[in-house]
């Protein structure tokens, strides 16, 4: 009796089918979490050695390893695989897809088949780009600018369109099943006010991927109906008008940005109340910054184009509100800041890589506000400053929550322990390595090194070793993680529910969990999330 | 269990109604999604409406009036009749949806055919963009861009629109094969949903393209 009870426990969803085709078939949300996370570490690394070839040719004010029109397509690739490819879907699709379901106490998402049915969307649209890739590659950028991308360049830009293109209907698919599930598949007893804020945010950025990826779709449409059929849509030779196409372009683009940090918002507001001991410094304000922020991205698009000839009022009105928006992420920083005030924090690596997010979030996001200023950004607009703001944001931010996410709920995804020290190391490589490779990039742009050029003034050539430097250090950081979690996966000290002694659903289920997540259906009682305070209680009377 | 029980309440809800409300959600979500994805379209007409208005009127003057109309009747025809099915499904009589679905069907069909027809007829003036493009007006570069704009909106929606008809082709099939009833019929609500909305995109795609020519 008693071991049919220990073999039924030990029944996980890793473990309850298996053979190849168990996966490729699955509809297990974790399942696909998991193919979503092999696919997006490839193309992480694919964009990842784009970065790599380009800081290495960046050494030398000469083009001394690749020729101008190759470095053109090294940005272009480098920042479309890492945006549609890595960026948006990293967080939502792995640890979005594994945990949402949990944290909402249900079986699965709304819609199973629709889930998996992403993953092979996403990976046809991959597979499209990649052939454009190895074809021969993009070099319009990755913002494929007409009438650049429709007239001149001679490039691949309709198979990585089209990849793109493909790859959006992944992202709608998911959004759509992630907001479904919130409304509907909650437990009982569990309130929008109990919700964790992880849940709040990917829900935030669900409505935002809903709403803009279309406008995406149809502008590549545009863009491809234009190239192939020789009609004026954006030429202006035709009577077309090219800024409209940066118009809908960045519709689509600067609520993208949000979707990539978001999601890094909502994995640093478990790891902050986890970490320090104490519920989360007023929730409904973190909770509704999120929504906040998902409002105010529809309405800053217009700052990517002051100097491309936008009416000074209208600039005027975007600029104001792109300093609103630091509103509600100044909230959010500020309320993890006073959540770990008087906490009692302890330094596992989740925690160190959610201090590096809110420290380069804030320079990020600050710096951000700089090119807000109408004056400031005819200085600044493409320059390097503008490359190090977005990576402080997107790598600073997202890839380092991502990193926290993954070491946080890794315990949980593979039933093992993580070699602790080593993580420790890896954080901190990677916590210098950034700064090191993208501090230099502030100080370069405010210089005036204008970005995307392969060769530069020989003044500049000191700061860009630094950034190869630095660029260096960030890639042994990213390999050492990738490294020891797959050894832990195997090797690793087995795990136990709740190794954090956290709150929320997904703790109160087996590591491993089962493949329904719950032998039987959670209901939530407790008036709110976060509660470790009753926590403490419960544990000293133990 | 029935077949159709297990379909009413699959394994990852706990009830039939929590089920039916996901996939409204989920259905008005798809629906906000296919709104930004016209929305664009609709943006960039405006916009280039706005600063070519002649040439936006001359091209508008060429579209075939008598078809337009009469596939906007057929169109509020066919949700009207989709209308019944639904209600036919809510009482869970398996002939009259079917025979109101087939009805749907054709009268869609009906509808790609005209499109198809007007197609044609722009291609033999010289109206289609492109190569076939043919105008030697001052205008020719903006009348072929109110073309661009009426081909990619129009074949948009005639991709919707077949589309529909093959959901509609699904929701027969499982009609006919009894896994609709009067307890679990929501595939008919909400593939009628989508059927509805095509019918709305028309009517817009209606005013923009027909009827700002009808003074010349």
């Amino acid at each position: 009796m008693a071991q049919a009870v220990a073999e039924a426990i030990q029944k996980n969803y890793l473990n309850e089918k298996q053979g190849l085709l168990s996966w490729l078939l699955t509809t297990d949300h974790k399942r696909i979490a998991i193919l979503y996370t092999f696919s997006i570490t490839g193309f992480f690394f694919l964009g990842g050695f784009f970065a790599l070839m380009m800081r290495l040719e960046l050494l030398s004010p000469t083009n001394w390893l690749v020729s101008s029109e190759t470095y053109n397509k090294l940005f272009t690739m480098h920042g479309t695989i890492m945006v549609w490819f890595f960026l948006i879907p990293s967080i939502p699709n792995t640890l979005g897809n594994f945990l949402i379901p949990m944290m909402v106490g249900a079986k699965d998402l709304a819609f199973p088949k629709l889930n998996l049915a992403s993953w092979y969307v996403f990976m046809l649209g991959g597979g499209v780009t990649v052939y454009a890739l190895v074809r021969g590659g993009v070099d319009t950028g990755w913002t494929f600018y007409t009438p650049f991308s429709t007239s001149y360049s001679t490039t691949y830009v309709v198979a990585a369109a089209v990849g793109i293109f493909i790859a959006g209907f992944s992202t709608i698919m998911t959004s759509l099943n992630f907001i479904a599930t919130i409304h509907r598949m909650r437990a009982p007893g569990l309130t929008w006010f109990r919700l964790p804020i992880f849940i709040w945010s990917m829900y935030a950025n669900s409505v935002i991927l809903v709403l803009n990826t279309p406008v995406l779709a149809i502008t590549l449409v545009m863009v491809g109906v234009e190239r192939i059929a020789k009609v004026g849509i954006f030429d202006p030779a035709l009577g077309g008008d090219p800024v409209l196409f940066q118009h809908l372009f960045w519709f689509y683009s600067h609520p993208a940005v949000y979707t990539m940090v978001l999601p890094g918002m909502a994995v640093i507001s478990e790891i902050v109340p986890a970490f320090s001991r104490k519920p989360m410094f007023g929730y409904k304000a973190v909770a509704f910054s999120s929504v906040a922020i998902a409002a105010l991205s529809f309405l800053v698009w217009g700052h990517h184009m002051f100097v491309a000839g936008e009416s000074v009022y209208v600039a005027m009105a975007f600029s104001f509100f792109s300093f609103c928006v630091a509103v509600p992420s100044a909230i959010k920083v500020f309320n993890w800041t006073a959540t770990m005030y008087q906490g009692s924090v302890s330094w596992d690596t989740p925690m160190l890589y959610a201090i590096g997010f809110i420290g380069l979030f804030t320079i990020g996001g600050m710096t951000g506000l700089m090119l807000a200023v109408l004056g400031l950004d005819v200085h600044l607009h493409d320059t390097y400053f503008v490359i190090a703001h977005f990576h402080y944001i997107m790598v600073g931010g997202t890839v380092m929550a991502f990193l926290g996410g993954v070491h946080y709920w890794w315990p949980k995804i593979s039933g093992k322990m993580y070699p602790e020290g080593l993580a420790r190391i890896s954080a901190a490589i990677v916590f210098i390595g950034f700064n090191l490779t993208f501090f230099p990039q502030y100080v370069l742009g405010y210089l005036g090194m204008p970005r995307r050029y392969a060769a530069y003034p020989e003044e500049f050539q000191m700061l860009h070793v630094l950034s190869t430097a630095g660029a260096t250090i960030l890639g042994v950081g990213y390999v050492l993680p990738l490294c020891y979690l797959i050894w832990a996966w195997y090797y690793g000290r087995g795990a136990t529910p709740n190794p954090w002694r956290a709150t929320g659903l997904e703790w109160k289920t087996p590591s491993p969990p089962p493949a329904h997540n719950f032998e039987v259906t959670p209901v939530v009682t407790a008036p709110r999330p976060y509660d470790y305070e009753a926590m403490k209680e419960e544990l000293q009377l133990v | 269990m029935s077949k159709s029980a297990t379909l009413a309440c699959r394994e990852q809800f706990r009830t039939p109604a929590q089920q039916r409300e996901t996939a409204s959600v989920g259905m008005w979500i798809f629906l906000a999604n296919e709104v930004m994805m016209f929305g664009a379209l609709f943006t960039a007409y405006t916009v280039y409406r706005a600063s070519h208005p002649q040439a936006f009127d001359i091209g508008s003057a060429d579209m075939n009036i008598m078809l337009g109309s009469i596939n906007t009747a057929l169109l509020l025809t066919s949700s009207l009749m989709l209308s019944f099915a639904e209600h036919s499904a809510q009482a869970g009589n398996r002939r009259l949806i079917a025979l109101f679905l087939i009805l749907t069907m054709i009268i869609g069909a009906v509808f790609l055919g005209l499109k198809f027809t007007e197609y044609y007829q722009h291609f033999q003036e010289h109206k289609a963009p492109g190569v076939w493009f043919n105008d030697s007006s001052p205008y020719a570069n903006s009348i072929q861009m109110f073309f661009v704009f009426y081909f990619i909106m129009t074949g948009l929606h005639a991709v919707h629109m077949i589309i529909g008809i093959g959901i509609l082709a699904g929701l027969l099939f499982r009609t006919i094969i009894g896994t609709m009833t009067a307890e679990y019929h929501t595939p008919i609500l909400f593939g009628g949903l989508y059927w509805h909305f095509v019918d709305i995109v028309w009517i817009f795609l209606y005013a923009i393209f027909y009827l700002p020519g009808l003074h010349l």
